[in-house]
C-alpha cells in the first residue's frame, strides 16, 4: 500500500487517543481539529493507541443514537485536513491492517512521533 | 511567559482541576501571566455555578473565580460542549426555553476558536485531562 508523502510539520497537531465509541473524546477532538482548520491553520491528525480504531471502516452511529465519527472523517478533506498519521504498532496490536481503514494515514513510529510533535506550533491531545 | 490552560476533567471527579489550579498558582507566583483557562470536554462542569462542595473540601469554582478577580484570567467555556451537558448562561437558557441557568460571569461561553487562538497566541498551552 502506498502512503502519501506528507510533511511532519504544520500549525496544529491534534492527537486522538480514544476509540470512536464509549466516550466523546474522539468526537470532541475532531471538532477541535475542524475548528482549527476553519480558522485557516494547517492541521495534522495523529491517531494513537485505541484512537487508530477511528479509522477502521464502517464506524456507524450504532444503537445508542450517538452521531458516530465516520461522517466527520469524510469531511476532513473538505477542511483541507490531509496530513493524517497513525501509530502503526497500535494498529497491528489491535489486529487491523491498513487496508481495513476508511482513510489513508501515514504510519509513524516513536521517533517520527517525536518529530511530528516538534514540527507543530500547537499540539492538542484528546 | 504568557500561559493558557486547557482543562478537560470534571471537578471532584478527577485530579485535572486540582492540578490545573496548583499549576496556575505556581506560574503566577513566578511572575508569569495566565491569560486564559479554556474548559472543554467534561471540564465544562467546572463552570457550574450551583456547585456546592462540602465545606472541608477545596472550593474549585471559587478558586477559578479568584484567578479572574486577582489576575484578570479569562475563564472560557466551550459552548457546544457546555450546552449538551446542561451548562447554560442566562442568555442561552432563555434561548432554549429553560427555567434556570447554570453558568455566570466570570465564566463565558465561547467557541472552540478561542482555544485555538489561545494555543497559538500564548507562549505555552498546558492541558489537564483526567
Amino acid at each position: 500500500m502506498q502512503y502519501p508523502t506528507v510533511p511532519p510539520a504544520g500549525d496544529v497537531l491534534v492527537i486522538l487517543r480514544h476509540s470512536p465509541h464509549g466516550s466523546s473524546w474522539l468526537r470532541e477532538g475532531l471538532d477541535a481539529a475542524l475548528v482549527a482548520a476553519a480558522f485557516g491553520q494547517a492541521v495534522s491528525l495523529l491517531f494513537q493507541s485505541e484512537g487508530v480504531l477511528a479509522l477502521v471502516k464502517g464506524q456507524g452511529p450504532g444503537p445508542l443514537g450517538q452521531k458516530g465519527t465516520s461522517a466527520t472523517l469524510d469531511m476532513l478533506a473538505m477542511y483541507d485536513i490531509e496530513s493524517l498519521f497513525l501509530d502503526a504498532v497500535a494498529l497491528a496490536r489491535l489486529g487491523f491492517s491498513s487496508d481495513e481503514l476508511q482513510l489513508t494515514a501515514r504510519p509513524v513510529d516513536q521517533a517520527a512521533t517525536a518529530e511530528l510533535i516538534a514540527g507543530h506550533r500547537l499540539v492538542l491531545t484528546f | 511567559m504568557r500561559y493558557a490552560l486547557l482543562v478537560q476533567g470534571a471537578p471532584y471527579s478527577s485530579q485535572a482541576s486540582h492540578s490545573a489550579l496548583r499549576f496556575a498558582a505556581a506560574l503566577l507566583a513566578r511572575g508569569h501571566n495566565l491569560e486564559c483557562v479554556f474548559f472543554y470536554h467534561d471540564g465544562v462542569y467546572n463552570a457550574a455555578r450551583l456547585a456546592a462542595p462540602p465545606q472541608d473540601e477545596p472550593h474549585l469554582m471559587d478558586a477559578w473565580c479568584a484567578l479572574n478577580t486577582e489576575y484578570g484570567t479569562r475563564l472560557q467555556v466551550c459552548i457546544a460542549a457546555a450546552l449538551r451537558r446542561g451548562l447554560l448562561d442566562e442568555r442561552e437558557a432563555a434561548r432554549h426555553g429553560k427555567s434556570g441557568y447554570s453558568v455566570q460571569s466570570p465564566f463565558e461561553l465561547t467557541g472552540l476558536g478561542q482555544l485555538i487562538d489561545a494555543g497559538l497566541g500564548c507562549d505555552r498551552l498546558v492541558t489537564f485531562s483526567p
